[in-house]
């Protein structure tokens, strides 16, 4: 078993989850199962192996720096589950 | 149905012998009888179609013609279209209306196909069964008991069950191709880059491409060819020409190179997958292809790589739903417990998914898992290009088994993870790869062959697979379905 309950309730706070205790328990069994899987990969030597990110790697792509029209504000608003004065409304982040 | 194949439907399109209205009509009338036990739309656009349908009758009454002029198609629905909603199987896109059209959308809306529906998704495309929808299981038409694979399962059953000659869906590990096989049609995954990902829902964005289904190698040419092409607004979209795809369909592979790895027939694989695949194999050598045993020797290793780069990068990319700008929001005490209660609704697999990529990109795991999990994938990158300096495609089976039951693996994530053992690979390369219909098993149920061409070698699959397909006319069968009153 390479994970503890606690990797587990660490890792839903960095992930913004919340989990019941169920899925806890069933997460730290299933994960812990795949990392198992994964050490698969301590199999190979990988001295000198450059990674790949990305399957086809492009860099450095520029576009035109001109002003194109965006979408209309009633639109980006629309999907809103919040707003205010033209702008997504939200809780208060920073403590008065 | 009329017309079996996409291309049928557009000759007699091309001759007067029907309209868009009627083709786009007798589909929603079809999807009415059928869809409720095969379940392969959660929105249908019947009003949105019949209007397209009009407009490209009045687009061919004025002269025009297209390939896919009329032509009625269905999207998966992870793919934005203007208006309708897109919720990519998530209760957490639940009421999300998109505010424009993806690039492939846009692309068929100007080659005049008529859009019929959204169709059903493993949650975030993360499945390979369908089942991990948030909304309904699809049916495989060929058993209503099984899958059809997933995640791009609806897709795959709407044109196996003729509800729309061809269909939209993506393949980040195997999504178009598995479902492909297990439903007995023709899947394309395009090399990466080739098709802009503009307007899709992100799960993994290294892996992920539109690709397509269709019932015949041609009819998923022309979805290709009209969505194919670069992108500015997709920085990873690849601004290479784009040949002429129908062309190529010539039929004629004498000489082509055909590599076969050992790898691929192991242990595990359904016996009767193996038999097919085998004679498939030796219909191209029939048609005038050499066939070679070539070696990938670290296809074992696709797996472990797969889930541990896919989940990372979903892990960033599902970290924009927090409830602020779209979806629902479930409050709680404070902002970041409204972030983690909203994110409560994402389904057990794409949480599971989540965890799991957050934890091997967390600090003290990052070299230990991602880091050599993008290692490895150089190594199996490697494997591919060394095959492709000795043949011209690789062909091998695109699942380990015909179509499952419904249920039977959903517990076993890792027993899951299997039916994507083959297809994987092709995502994780710079390959494409296609799967052809090359018979059934002794359940009835369809088997697929699976040809993997080199980056952006597209028509080179595509030409053998046509080849094939002409040989033996395995697209002809279609599953029996009793159509309601």
């Amino acid at each position: 078993m390479s994970l503890t309950l606690q990797d587990v309730e660490k890792i839903a706070h960095l992930a913004r989850l919340e989990l019941t205790r169920a899925e806890k328990a069933q997460y730290l069994e299933q994960l812990s199962a795949i990392l198992d899987y994964a050490d698969m990969l301590n199999e190979l030597d990988l001295e000198g192996i450059e990674p790949t990110a990305h399957a086809i790697a492009q860099q450095n792509i520029m576009r035109d720096d001109v002003v194109m029209p965006s979408l209309p504000l009633d639109d980006v608003l629309f999907n809103a589950p919040q707003q205010a004065q033209n702008q997504f409304l939200i809780q208060s982040v920073l403590d008065e | 149905m009329d017309y079996l194949s996409l291309t049928e439907a557009r000759d007699a399109l091309r001759r007067g012998e029907t309209s868009s209205t009627a083709l786009t009509q007798a589909m929603l009338d079809r999807i009415v009888a059928l869809d409720n036990d095969l379940q392969s739309y959660l929105t249908i656009t019947d009003e949105l179609a019949l209007e397209q349908a009009a407009a490209a009758d009045q687009r061919r009454a004025n002269g025009e013609d297209g390939p896919l002029l009329g032509i009625p198609v269905a999207i998966k629905d992870i793919i934005s279209v203007q208006g309708v909603p897109n919720t990519a199987g998530s209760k957490i896109l639940e009421g999300f209306i998109p505010p424009y059209d993806a690039f492939v959308v846009q692309k068929l809306k100007e080659a005049g196909a008529v859009i019929l529906g959204k169709t059903n998704t493993d949650e975030f495309a993360m499945g390979s069964s369908t089942e991990n929808s948030a909304y309904v299981t699809t049916r495989n038409p060929w058993d209503l008991e099984r899958v059809p694979g997933g995640s791009s399962g609806g897709s795959a059953t709407a044109v196996s069950a003729q509800m729309a000659f061809a269909a939209l869906g993506t393949d980040t590990g195997g999504s178009v191709r598995q479902p492909a096989s297990l439903c007995g049609i023709v899947g394309l995954r395009p090399t990466y880059g080739r098709i802009s990902r503009w307007g899709v829902v992100a799960f993994a964005s290294s892996l992920d491409q539109v690709s397509m289904f269709g019932r015949t190698v041609a009819d998923c040419t022309a979805l290709f060819q009209a969505t194919a092409g670069y992108d500015p607004r997709d920085s990873t979209s690849l601004d290479v020409p784009v040949p002429d795809f129908a062309a190529g369909l010539t039929g004629d592979i004498r000489g082509l190179r055909v590599g076969v790895p050992a790898e691929y027939f192991i242990e595990g694989i359904d016996q009767e997958v193996e038999t097919a695949v085998r004679a498939a194999i030796a219909k191209l050598q029939e048609l005038g292809a050499k066939i070679r045993p070539i070696s990938l020797p670290h296809t074992r290793y696709a797996l472990p790589v797969y889930y541990l780069i896919a989940p990372a990068e979903a892990s960033a990319n599902l970290a924009r739903y927090d409830g602020v700008r779209y979806g629902p929001r479930l409050p709680g005490a404070d902002m970041i417990d409204t972030v983690k209660k909203t994110r409560a609704l994402f389904g057990p697999e794409v949480k599971r998914r989540i965890m799991l990529g957050t934890y091997v990109l967390s600090a003290g795991y990052y070299d230990e898992y991602y880091g050599r999990a993008l290692k490895v994938r150089t190594l199996i990158k490697q494997d591919f290009l060394n095959a492709f300096e000795q043949v011209d495609v690789i062909a091998c089976p695109t699942s380990p088994t015909t179509a499952f039951k419904i249920g039977e693996r959903a517990d076993d994530p890792l027993n899951m993870y299997l039916a994507d053992i083959f297809t994987l690979s092709v995502n994780l390369s710079a390959s494409c790869g296609l799967s052809v219909p090359c018979g059934f098993d002794s359940k009835g149920l369809p088997i697929g062959l699976q040809l993997i061409g080199n980056t952006l070698q597209e028509a080179t699959i595509l030409n053998a697979a046509y080849a094939y397909e002409q040989a033996t006319g395995w697209h002809r069968q279609v599953p029996t379905l009793t159509v309601q009153d």
